[in-house]
């Protein structure tokens, strides 16, 4: 399907810290690693404060990295110059989470949709006209809608509008920041099946960050899990759900609800003691030791490092 | 099990520039002491509405709870009680819990004086006697070191303990209904579990009736007895929970079901989705709200408003296929059975 | 109930359905806000008067046939009556003609005042909002030193430097007033700045003059609109209180502030004197707020229904 084995994006041991206070670091994103291959959907879970979006953003460029780098077909995406920023943005396109907040709501959805047309000069006139129709229908909206404002469409429609301005200007690879978390259940699978469609029939390269882990899964090739922000499991989706290593993906895993009464029943959860604890001034060691069912004495001395444990399934874990 | 809630014929309606909104039009159901009944349907549908009504707090106007419909608890209705009864209902009889637990919370007041304030209103308390009180809710919904929380701001609280401390405030007077508004839909999953089972903890311990308002059936189908489906501002069928999720009726009901993402759907593969959105209420289909989007739709359905009609003694659904003259419809292979 | 015939029961599916129109018609922010100004009464009366008013300052002078210079010792400090319905001052002119006349200046100025004030404040927030960091704090310390100026020195010193009059006087209160009006578009902007639509334009590759122009400004024009709106009063009452002062519209051209610091000392015998003048500053000041107040919550894209 997607192993075409050239790699789009390499993401080496990228750190993003924030400074909160006199002594306060946030460690939104600590020493993660991972690649990307075209044309294939690389999701990310993991619960709040995980850092998950940091990571998408820092990818995106939108932050500077603290550390490590971000490598995108061969450029240090925060070492580049003004113009190749620009150039970047045409082949790097991001969707966000709350379609409430990512459309401007003083413009039209056509001049929404055709803002990056206009940044980047692809098209005046008529041809502006009929590409913005033509991604509008793309996305399944009429040519109507590109008048209205967004306070008049529902949250799953804006989230398409917001996909049509991302891909209004043909990028390779999009990073879908939780695009489904705000919206119903019934909607979200509209919205997922349009991605994928788009994957599809345009070969876009997508990171796919959610909370979701049967949406995740469902979208994804493969799945890296994030704790506190550190990426602690990383395996095809197949895998990851099959064979779970890591405590904390277990305990997510049972976590999902099932619609479907007699399963819940007889389900056996496994119960995550508290609360996830903050990222500030996080401790040595491995970050998920104290709620971790199988935590011995190193897990609080020695952070564990993700290896590789099986063919292409990596765990940071000192049980293995 | 008597029934301590029984709505009957609930229409609202809001007044805007743009003309009348019909919310809710139409709604009868009811609620049995201590059971849990999960009102489901998609953004708009009226859930919210309805489930507000029943604590009178749609501000009235632009919003109006026709004349003709009953809340009837308790033996009086609530749609015809005056502002001061409804604040000694509000509370101790009835209790909401909200999706939001940021903004429900006040943040200038410690979370044991919010749990305080409807023990010293409702149950007349002194403040020391209400604020021990308080330490036990805390106690009660799994809050530790509850005696240091309780003297803390909602700040210093995280997600899933802000949803417990409202809860908290919510049962502190024992009340019959406890209303849960998409209570975890802002939070994690695994926090998402543990509230979950923490209402249904309580449930049985305090006897409280919940109504359960989400879109999401995966919740649902841990924690409920019954089920009622809402769409366009109706009630298009409503079971026990084995009902609807083993044998449902409406092409709707089929639709969320399978929605909802599942771990064993074939990777990339297309999920079930409906086209399109629900209609706008301020110009309600004249026949079956759900035709434009359903898949089964007929003639008829364009036209007239389907009947009613009964499948067992909890079981009902509002659907032209289910008429003598319509052609049999199988529950899709998807969800018949699928062990 | 009409029978129910076999045909209708032939399933015809939903393809061609439009179930994604949108049935209400389209409004923009500004009709919206328009509609929703309409609906508060006390702001429509407000405007109204303020028309009113206006209008009445470009052709209220004219209309009883006295020039509001013109003299008569013999008409001095005469009562209304139906000639001179204001009344004379003590100079004999017609007070009448002499409100109008300096309505016009009073409001001139405040008008003026008030948008030289917001466009020096929205240019300087808007910078400091937009990049923020070093430049932001800089920007706002100076901001700090202007504000605590105290505006009486200010007012002084620009008079002893320009000739007394309408220009001096617009001079000495936008010099430091433009002040509050930066500090209120740099909050607004940095608000707005975090907001996922901007950082969606920048992914998009907008330079930073796109972005202000096209989505920060629009956004933080309501804003203005309202914060002139409510600073108009402040300038007509400030040209009122530095003309008391004698700092301000010097003879023969008046103002209302130079009307009721001309009518002061007579106002145990001839009340009616400063009664007009005062009357006018209030009713102007008064409407503007009000019609700041309706304007804050027509725009207001929280309070929309």
């Amino acid at each position: 399907m997607a192993n075409t084995n050239e790699i789009l994006i390499e993401v080496k041991n990228l750190k993003k810290y924030f400074q909160v206070g006199k002594h306060a670091t946030l460690k939104a994103v600590d020493d993660v690693s991972f690649f990307i291959r075209k044309g294939e959907t690389l999701g990310l879970v993991g619960e709040s404060g995980c850092g998950k979006t940091t990571c998408g953003r820092t990818v995106m460029g939108m932050y500077s990295a603290t550390g490590g780098e971000v490598i995108f077909d061969g450029v240090d995406v925060h070492k580049l110059d003004k113009k190749a920023k620009k150039d970047f943005a045409r082949r790097a396109q991001i969707i966000f989470q709350d379609p409430y907040a990512s459309l401007n709501p003083r413009m039209t959805v056509g001049d929404i949709i055709g803002e990056g047309i206009d940044i980047h000069n692809l098209y005046t006139g008529q041809k502006r006209t009929n590409r913005i129709y033509e991604l509008l229908q793309l996305v399944g909206l009429n040519k109507e809608h590109g008048s209205r404002f967004p306070h008049e469409f529902s949250g799953g429609q804006r989230q398409r509008i917001g996909i049509a301005r991302a891909l209004a200007i043909e990028p390779e690879f999009i990073v879908c920041d939780e695009p489904i978390s705000a919206l119903d259940v019934s909607i979200q699978a509209q919205i997922v099946n349009l991605l994928i469609q788009l994957q599809q029939e345009l070969g876009l390269t997508y990171l796919f960050i959610a909370h979701d882990l049967s949406m995740v899964k469902h979208i994804s090739d493969r799945v890296g899990v994030m704790y506190l922000g550190a990426m602690v499991e990383l395996a095809s989706s197949h895998d990851l759900y099959e064979k779970p290593l890591h405590p904390y993906t277990q305990a997510l895993l049972s976590a999902i609800p099932v619609p479907d009464p007699e399963v819940e029943r007889n389900k056996a959860r496994i119960k995550l003691e508290g609360e996830v604890p903050s990222p500030i001034n996080p401790k040595p060691g491995c970050r998920f030791a104290p709620r971790c069912a199988y935590a011995k004495p190193i897990c609080s001395e020695q952070t564990p490092i993700l290896k590789e444990v099986e063919k292409e399934h990596y765990v940071a874990c000192h049980l293995f | 099990m008597e029934k301590i809630l029984e709505v009957k014929d609930l229409r609202v309606s809001f007044h805007t520039y743009a003309g009348e909104v019909q919310a809710v039009r139409g709604i009868s159901f009811y609620l049995k002491k201590g059971e849990t009944l999960a009102v489901v349907g998609e953004s708009g549908c009226g859930k919210t509405v309805t489930s507000k009504s029943l604590m009178r707090l749609i501000p009235e106007p632009p919003g109006e709870i026709k004349k003709g419909s009953q809340i009837l608890f308790d033996g009086r209705d609530i749609s015809l009680m005056s502002e001061r009864e409804l604040r000694e209902l509000r509370g101790s009889d009835i209790s909401m819990i909200f999706q939001d637990p940021m903004t429900s919370l006040n943040p200038t007041m410690t979370i044991g004086k919010q749990i305080s304030e409807s023990l010293v209103i409702h149950r007349g308390m002194s403040k020391t006697e209400a604020m021990s009180e308080a330490i036990k809710m805390l106690d009660l919904v799994n809050i530790p070191d509850a005696d240091k929380r309780a003297h803390q701001y909602p700040h210093e609280f995280s997600g899933g303990m802000r949803q417990r401390a409202m809860i908290a405030i919510a049962l502190a007077c024992n009340p019959k209904i406890l209303i849960a508004d998409e209570p975890t839909t802002a939070l994690d999953v695994t926090i998402q579990a543990q509230i979950m089972e923490l209402i249904a903890d309580l449930q049985v311990k305090l006897g409280t009736a919940v109504i359960l308002v989400t879109h999401d059936l995966g919740v649902v189908a841990d924690v409920a007895d019954r089920i009622q489906v809402m769409y366009a501002g109706q009630i298009i069928e409503h079971g026990t929970i084995d009902e609807i999720f083993k044998s449902p009726q409406h092409p709707y009901t089929w639709a969320l079901l399978q929605s909802v993402p599942r771990l064993d759907t074939k990777n990339k593969g297309k999920l079930y989705s409906l086209k399109g959105t629900p209609p706008d209420l301020i110009k309600p289909p004249i026949g079956c709200p759900f035709a434009a989007r359903c898949e089964y739709c007929m003639q008829i359905c364009r036209e007239e408003m389907p009947e009613v009609t009964v499948i067992s003694e909890n079981h009902e659904v509002l659907c032209w296929l289910k008429h003598s003259m319509a052609p049999k419809i199988d529950i899709p292979e998807a969800l018949r059975g699928d062990k | 109930m009409a029978q129910l015939s076999k045909e209708k029961f032939q399933i015809i599916g939903c393809e061609n359905a439009n179930s994604d129109e949108i049935l209400r018609a389209s409004m923009t922010y500004w009709q919206d806000a328009w509609r929703r100004l309409k609906q508060n009464k006390v702001a429509t009366t407000s405007l109204i008067i303020l028309v009113l008013i206006s209008l009445m300052t470009v052709v209220g002078q004219y209309i009883n046939g006295f020039e509001f210079q013109l003299t008569d010792n013999n008409l001095s400090n005469v009562k209304p009556n139906l000639t001179h319905w204001f009344g004379t001052d003590n100079l004999g002119r017609d007070i009448f003609s002499r409100v109008w006349a300096g309505g016009r200046v009073s409001i001139i100025i405040g008008i003026i005042g008030a948008f030289i004030d917001t466009v020096i404040g929205s240019i300087y927030g808007g910078i400091s909002g937009f990049f923020g960091g070093i430049v932001d704090d800089i920007m706002m310390r100076i901001v700090e030193i202007l504000g605590s100026i105290p505006y009486l020195i200010v007012v002084i010193l620009v008079s002893l430097i320009f000739k007394k009059g309408m220009i001096a006087i617009i001079i000495a209160m936008t010099i430091t007033g433009w002040v509050g009006m930066a500090r209120l578009v740099r909050g607004q902007l940095l608000q707005i700045k975090e907001q996922e639509y901007v950082l969606a334009a920048a992914a998009l590759g907008a330079n930073p003059s796109r972005i202000i122009a096209r989505h920060l400004l629009p956004n933080t024009l309501g804003i203005m609109i309202v914060s002139i709106t409510f600073s108009i009063p402040g300038f007509i009452f400030g040209e009122a209180f530095l003309s008391y002062l004698g700092q301000g519209i010097q003879s023969p051209n008046t103002s209302w502030g130079a009307l009721a610091s001309a009518a002061q000392p007579n106002l145990m015998f001839y009340p009616y004197q400063l009664f007009f003048p005062s009357l006018f500053i209030s009713l102007t000041m008064l409407s503007f707020t009000l019609l700041g107040d309706g304007l804050r919550d027509a725009l207001d894209p929280r309070l929309r229904q």
